[in-house]
């Protein structure tokens, strides 16, 4: 029943449509676009573009259907329906250019209004603020105001950094006597640390994923070894170890410039591959170029009576990127 | 003595190149190799001694045992360079095969270069220098259709994209360039990762076993031939240069669409 009310009704709009498409019988109305004279070759041209557009849509829809997944069709996917947009435009483009009138109009600024009035308004702002006797007190109460709500709402700033209280920067999974352990978690002996390679270690019984865990392993002449008197015991047999973490910016430090033959090529570093931060395992990680800010944590280390490294302390500074404040070594 | 005799090879070949006129394509680059005259009535150890005095010997030094204070050599070239013994095989294959080898200037760093030794001298110069010592590596015999595509992806992604990029492109590290892979074979591959060539960390096999670099190995030689499936792969640079051309392109069509489709305002 309501199929049939809804056909009824579609019947009537489409007759109502009609008769008012015939309109009333008369004379057309004085047009207010200028009659163009009919172009039928841009229309031939707009229709047999649009015609072509729906043929690379078909197209598409074709090469979709036949994919078997066996080969890679995306080249034609691109051109079928790159094509059918690119169509679409062209038609449109014609359409505009060649068939719609076009015509460019011009109006002047209006004068101002009311010129009288406005210096009124000026007059009535300018004698407003005379019955006030404390004007200086006001603004500077009124400033007070804006400053400490500019203040309260930098306050959050304090949030991105450690403020004054920087010892959580020192926390790590490492003290003396933890051993250091292969990403397996299987100890590590000094006898197995070559030269010209590097390791990555992490502490045994702890998350590897902490920034302060993971340390890089590379192993040098002893004699070649340039550390501060204080960190003279850090590196057992030439064995050193330096936090992964880049002080620049956190990203690991996975690359290893290692010289075959040191007199003709660069010194060995640890560098970063994000900005090419370099640092120097044999003093002490100290920044030979780039735009870290600071050394690498060196990591005590010492060998066990069963030959398996150990650490012999924590980090010597903070481990992770640096910012405001934490620059620096730390504090003794 | 047999320095001395090297000039005088040197000093005739000199004169030689002056005097008999060759043709450009068979023009000798500024590094020359140094020949016996006679090397094909020599047999392959004399042929390998000869090279290594003519060629190898002013950064190498006598019997290969390295040159660690600069002295002058052969021509104007100073001579510094490690000792070769113990090599074995497996650094002089790799080194004279990618033409990394002999270097023009012992403080250059080694890059891939055309060849300019015949395959008899290659293989007479390697046995040379792998009898300065016996027991040293052999030359490896990587099985890439052994490895598995996937762990060879992992592996590269941690030991070498640092350097390498992931498709083996090659960059920079400071102070040395990083060589592009797409012209290593397999068995250059695995000779890089056990030697470490020039500022490359080395891989034992207890960081890196066969297996692992069998893997590595099917993953660098599938790089040399990436699967672009756009068509177009911009030096498989990655997704944001890309996404930077496409814009480029893209922008610069719509710019001269503007232009056709605009109308100029006068006035």
């Amino acid at each position: 029943m309501s199929r049939l009310w809804g056909w009824l009704l579609a019947g009537l709009v489409l007759v109502f449509g009609w008769w008012r498409r015939r309109g009333p019988e008369g004379e057309e109305p004085e047009r207010l676009v200028a009659r163009t004279s009919p172009d039928r070759r841009a229309e031939n041209a707009v229709i047999a573009l649009f015609g072509l557009a729906a043929l690379a849509a078909v197209a598409f829809m074709i090469v979709y259907a036949l994919d078997d997944g066996s080969r890679d069709r995306t080249q034609l996917y691109g051109l079928t329906f790159g094509a059918c947009l690119a169509l679409i435009a062209a038609a449109l483009i014609v359409l505009g250019r060649r068939l719609m009138p076009y015509e460019e109009f011009e109006e002047d600024y209006p004068e101002p209004e009311h010129p009288d009035e406005q210096e009124a308004v000026s007059q009535i702002i300018r004698e407003s603020g005379s019955g006030l006797t404390r004007k200086r007190l006001l603004l500077t109460a009124g400033g007070a105001a804006g400053g400490a709500l500019g203040l309260a709402a930098l306050t959050p700033v304090l949030s991105l950094g450690p403020w004054l209280q920087t010892d959580s920067l020192y926390d790590t999974p490492w003290q003396a006597g933890r051993r250091l352990v292969d990403e397996h978690g299987a100890p590590l002996h000094a006898d197995a640390i070559e030269r010209e390679t590097f390791y990555t270690a992490f502490p045994e019984d702890a998350s590897q994923d902490e920034i302060g865990a993971p340390v890089v392993l590379v192993r040098l002449d002893p004699r070649a070894l340039r550390l501060p008197p204080e960190r003279a015991l850090w590196a057992p047999r030439g064995i050193l170890a330096y936090s992964k973490i880049c002080t620049h910016a956190g990203c690991a430090i996975a690359l290893y410039r290692s010289p075959l033959f040191e007199p003709t090529a660069p010194q060995p570093a640890l560098v970063c591959p994000c900005h090419y931060s370099t640092f120097d395992p044999a003093d002490g990680g100290s920044v030979l170029f780039g735009p870290a800010g600071r050394a690498l944590p060196q990591l005590p280390l010492r060998i066990d009576a069963r030959g398996e490294l150990r650490a012999a302390g924590n980090f010597s500074g903070p481990v992770g990127p640096s910012w405001q404040g934490v620059r620096g070594e730390r504090p003794t | 003595m047999s320095s001395s005799r090297a000039f005088a090879r040197a000093a005739l070949a000199a004169l030689v190149a002056l005097v008999v006129p060759v043709a450009p394509s068979q023009a000798q680059p500024s590094i020359g190799i140094v020949r016996p005259g006679d090397s094909a009535s020599l047999s392959s150890a004399q042929l390998g001694a000869e090279l290594f005095a003519g060629n190898c010997m002013t950064c190498h030094g006598v019997d290969g045992r390295g040159v660690r204070v600069p002295r002058p050599g052969v021509g104007d070239v100073r001579g510094q360079g490690p000792s070769l013994r113990g090599v074995g095989a497996l650094a002089p294959d790799f080194y004279l095969r990618t033409g990394y080898m002999p270097l023009g200037e012992p403080d250059e760093q080694p890059k891939r270069h055309r060849v300019l030794l015949s395959e008899r001298e290659i293989r007479a110069l390697v046995a040379y220098v792998d009898g300065l010592r016996p027991d040293g590596p052999p030359i490896p015999t990587p099985h890439p259709e052994r490895g598995s595509l996937s762990e060879g992806l992992q592996a590269f992604t941690q030991h070498c994209a640092g350097c390498h990029q992931v498709v083996g492109e090659g960059g920079v590290v400071t102070g040395a360039r990083v060589p592009p892979l797409r012209n290593a074979t397999a068995t250059q591959i695995a000779e890089a990762v056990r030697i470490g060539p020039y500022v490359m960390p080395r891989f034992p096999r207890s960081q890196i076993s066969d297996r692992e670099l069998d893997s590595i190995v099917r993953y660098v030689l599938l790089t040399h031939h990436p699967v672009d499936r756009g068509g177009w792969g911009i030096g498989n640079l990655g997704p944001f240069p890309e996404g930077i051309v496409a814009w480029l392109l893209a922008g610069g069509l719509l710019v001269g669409v503007c232009v056709v489709i605009g109308r100029r305002v006068r006035g």
